[in-house]
């Protein structure tokens, strides 16, 4: 059978994965970590910790602020500072809380051991419960409560569980080293997801990781749960996007709006997998995390993959890991085509923290503007089948409709169009814009509709 | 950070391809038809080749600098693709100011007041050509192949194949005896098609054409449909009446016919940017070519062919869009 991949766009960048080699590291404890309340998506957690509170390892420090939020617990044992706003990676304020690092002290219930624990609990309730409760989030990127994507609404069926092993971006390594060193973890953790969801369950994995797929393959094997299976995909970016990963292995497209699991998908990455087996068979929150430390052209002995404790700011990252190279002249979180630029270093890391990228002038320094050639290669490269050339004049024109007419808000954000882009248009940076103006058109619309709705429901009352 | 970063939205990296890059790629593809017809014709050939060029950019620099004010475009290369374009659609013995005029045409008329690369309506080479066709039809098509380094094995003198061909159907004569007539050998064309530097090697332009689709620079479908499409139309008329009607390889290997199809349809900017809009581009060329050939009065259609689909493409890019994820 031939290697799967998605149906329309996408491009081939180098995937100049040079810290493939590194195994995981264990990053030290700084002195102080500041653990942001909004590293989720949804609503911002709400502190349940005051200055001068003790807090031991894997403590909750806040709660959920809304359905869609997640619990956040403490990284590390210690006194609390401070329950301030802290400027994030972008530099906007955000409710953080500082906690001063003493010792190492975990909450007993945590169960610390190696020992792996293979039996799956057979109470579904529980082991939601249990994900919500440790703050199980998305680790792909995107920061979705777990335990929300696991309950799929009334009327939608789960029929295949996509387990997200694709790292389609360049230079990141932290789940192909996790696939790697903890693949039965990993595949526990689907195996509970699975027990969860009663379907199938696929792995991906783009093949350009062989050892990867070797290693889940032997886990899966050994391990022996039912209906699981790797699959190794094409190497093509954006191929770990959730629709695009949907289409690649179930041959679907989830329609303009919808929801994947409205084609009967539930995708979730390897990195929330593992976090799902610590959740669920070990009792740990979501405290840790593995990101990738790296860049091109610069020595091996800066290239890491680190297991750090989620509140740990990215300049002690930084400096653990030998400190910011010469050549860097951008530093990102994430990957090169999707992840932020950051421009404070002071930035605390958040549970979908990925890695710090140092990408050099040569590298990352866009090219001036030139005119549009009409060359058509953002329309191949788009994975949604959008036409930015025509988003992007629409979006100079301000032609709303027009540019909802043409999907404007279908786009993912992924950067194939400006990566290709021979006149270096940045298609993307206007198309974003079109795509927020876009969303308020038809969330206001819809906000309209319900209003009327309303009205006419409580003026058919009054006429009772 | 004492240092100061970047700070900018993704993507932080980008493909190594630039307008200049993908210019290149086309001089390069275009190189092997200009050895070629550079053997074939002689130093006459290639100073048209050097005035159009050198043209091309001078006024391009010119006009960008002294009359437009902005920064010149010359570095991306466009013009000098347009000055090859342009001198391999002329016959060798053309005189240099004409092609200068031509120059004129395609960059200060077809290009820049539209406002440079990208925003012209009009392929400018065949803008410049068409222009000097019916500004200066003698010298255009009835001319001596100039002296080549190489000797060509049946050069023709006096008219162009297709235009000798339309004179002899004119005065009676059937293609057949034409054909005995003029020495004419079928296959000799792919090589040679007696007329302008562009035309006299399929073969050569076919070798470039590859190597921009290895390149990535052009998808196959608008020559495809170009050509097959002509090759169709003469099937059935060759079909019909092979006497007055030219058949496939001739119409195919001669008048411009693969250097229409393969690099002046397929130009960017004034071709549809969906496939299906492409397609019907395509065909729509190979179908105006024909009929110009079999029934209009000029020799020769591709240039007109391509000129009148450049007005269509406005029409076919608001009327085609290519599939969209999740949408039916």
């Amino acid at each position: 059978m031939g290697k799967l991949t998605f149906s329309m766009g996408g491009v081939h960048p180098n995937d100049s994965k040079y810290a493939r080699e590194c195994a995981i590291e264990e990053l030290p404890l700084p002195q102080t970590v500041y653990v942001s309340m909004a590293q989720h998506l949804g609503a911002p957690a709400k502190p349940l910790v005051a200055p001068g509170d003790k807090v031991l390892v894997g403590q909750v420090i806040a709660e959920p602020g809304g359905f869609i939020s997640a619990f956040v617990h403490s990284p590390v044992s210690g006194t609390v500072k401070a329950v301030a706003p802290r400027k994030d990676l972008a530099g906007n304020p955000v409710m953080h809380v500082e906690i001063a690092v003493e010792g190492d002290e975990w909450d007993p219930a945590i169960d610390r051991s190696k020992e792996l624990v293979t039996a799956i609990p057979d109470d579904k309730a529980a082991i939601l419960d249990k994900i919500k409760a440790c703050g199980v989030v998305g680790l792909g990127g995107a920061t979705f409560p777990t335990h929300v994507k696991l309950s799929p609404p009334p009327g939608k069926v789960a029929e295949c569980l996509i387990l997200n092993g694709t790292e389609c971006e360049p230079y990141l390594t932290s789940d192909h080293r996790i696939m790697i060193e903890r693949p039965k973890e990993i595949v526990i953790g689907a195996a509970i997801m699975q027990k969860v969801l009663g379907c199938p369950c696929v792995i991906g994995i783009e093949e350009n990781k062989p050892e990867a797929i070797a290693s889940m393959r032997a886990a899966v094997a050994e391990l022996g749960y039912p209906n699981m299976e790797v699959k190794v995909l094409k190497k093509r970016y954006p191929q770990g996007g959730e629709k695009q990963l949907i289409d690649a292995v179930m041959h679907r497209q989830v329609k303009s709006g919808g929801l994947p699991i409205d084609v009967g998908a539930v995708v979730q990455n390897v990195a929330t997998s593992l976090a799902v087996y610590e959740a669920v068979q070990k009792n740990k929150p979501l405290i840790t995390n593995v990101l990738t430390v790296t860049g091109n052209k610069i020595p091996g002995n800066l290239q890491h993959n680190y297991l750090f404790r989620i509140g740990v700011p990215l300049s002690f990252v930084v400096e653990q890991a030998g400190g910011v190279p010469d050549t860097a002249a951008k530093l990102i979180s994430g990957g090169p085509m999707m992840g932020k630029a950051i421009s404070n270093l002071d930035a605390t890391t958040v549970k979908g923290s990925s890695s710090v990228l140092y990408l050099s002038d040569e590298d990352t320094r866009r090219k001036p503007e030139t005119n549009c050639i009409r060359c058509g290669k953002c329309a191949d490269a788009c994975p949604m089948g959008l036409e930015p050339f025509l988003l992007n004049r629409l979006y100079k024109a301000g032609d709303l409709d027009a540019l909802e007419a043409n999907a404007a808000q279908d786009c993912i954000e992924c950067g194939c169009c400006l990566y290709s882009c021979p006149a270096c248009i940045p298609l993307l940076d206007h198309i974003r814009q079109a795509k927020g103006q876009v969303m308020g058109v038809i969330r206001a619309r819809a906000a309209a509709a319900k209003a009327a709705a309303e009205a006419a429901k409580a003026a058919a009352e009054a006429k009772k | 950070m004492d240092k100061k970063y970047i700070v900018s939205p993704n993507p932080h990296i980008h493909a190594s391809v630039s307008t200049t890059s993908i210019m290149r790629d086309v001089i390069i593809a275009l190189c092997p038809a200009l050895i070629v017809s550079v053997l074939a014709y002689g130093w006459a050939e290639l100073l048209v080749v050097a005035v159009s060029v050198l043209s091309c950019v001078l006024l391009e620099w010119a006009v960008t600098k002294w009359m437009m004010k902005r920064p010149s475009t010359v570095g991306d290369l466009s013009a000098v693709v347009t000055g090859l374009l342009l001198a391999m659609n002329l016959p060798s013995a053309i005189p240099l100011w004409i092609v200068f005029i031509g120059a004129f045409v395609a960059i200060c008329v077809a290009k820049l007041p539209f406002g440079g690369i990208g925003q012209n309506v009009f392929n400018p080479a065949i803008t410049g050509r068409v222009f000097l066709l019916v500004s200066f039809p003698a010298q255009m098509t009835n001319w001596q192949p100039t002296p080549g380094f190489i000797p060509i094995p049946d050069a023709v003198s006096g008219a162009t194949p297709l235009s000798a061909l339309k004179e002899a159907i004119k005065s009676g004569s059937t293609i057949p005896e034409f054909m005995s007539a003029n020495n004419y050998d079928l296959a000799s064309f792919l090589w040679d098609a007696g007329a302008s530097a562009g035309e006299i090697s399929a073969g050569a332009l076919l070798i470039g054409f590859v190597y921009l689709l290895i390149r990535r620079v052009v998808k196959p479908w608008i020559p495809i449909c170009v050509l097959g499409t002509m090759a169709l139309i003469s099937v059935i008329f060759h079909g019909i009446n092979p006497d007055v009607y030219t058949g496939v390889q001739f119409n195919l290997l001669t008048g411009g016919a693969m250097l229409g199809a393969l690099f002046m349809a397929t130009d960017y900017v004034t071709s549809p940017m969906s496939t299906l809009g492409g397609i019907i581009y395509g065909i729509g060329i190979g179908l105006i070519a024909m009929m110009i050939r079999y029934f209009g009065s000029y020799p020769e259609g591709m240039s007109f062919a391509i000129l009148l689909m450049n007005c269509t493409v406005p029409l076919l890019n608001m009327w085609f869009h290519q599939k969209k994820y999740g949408r039916a």
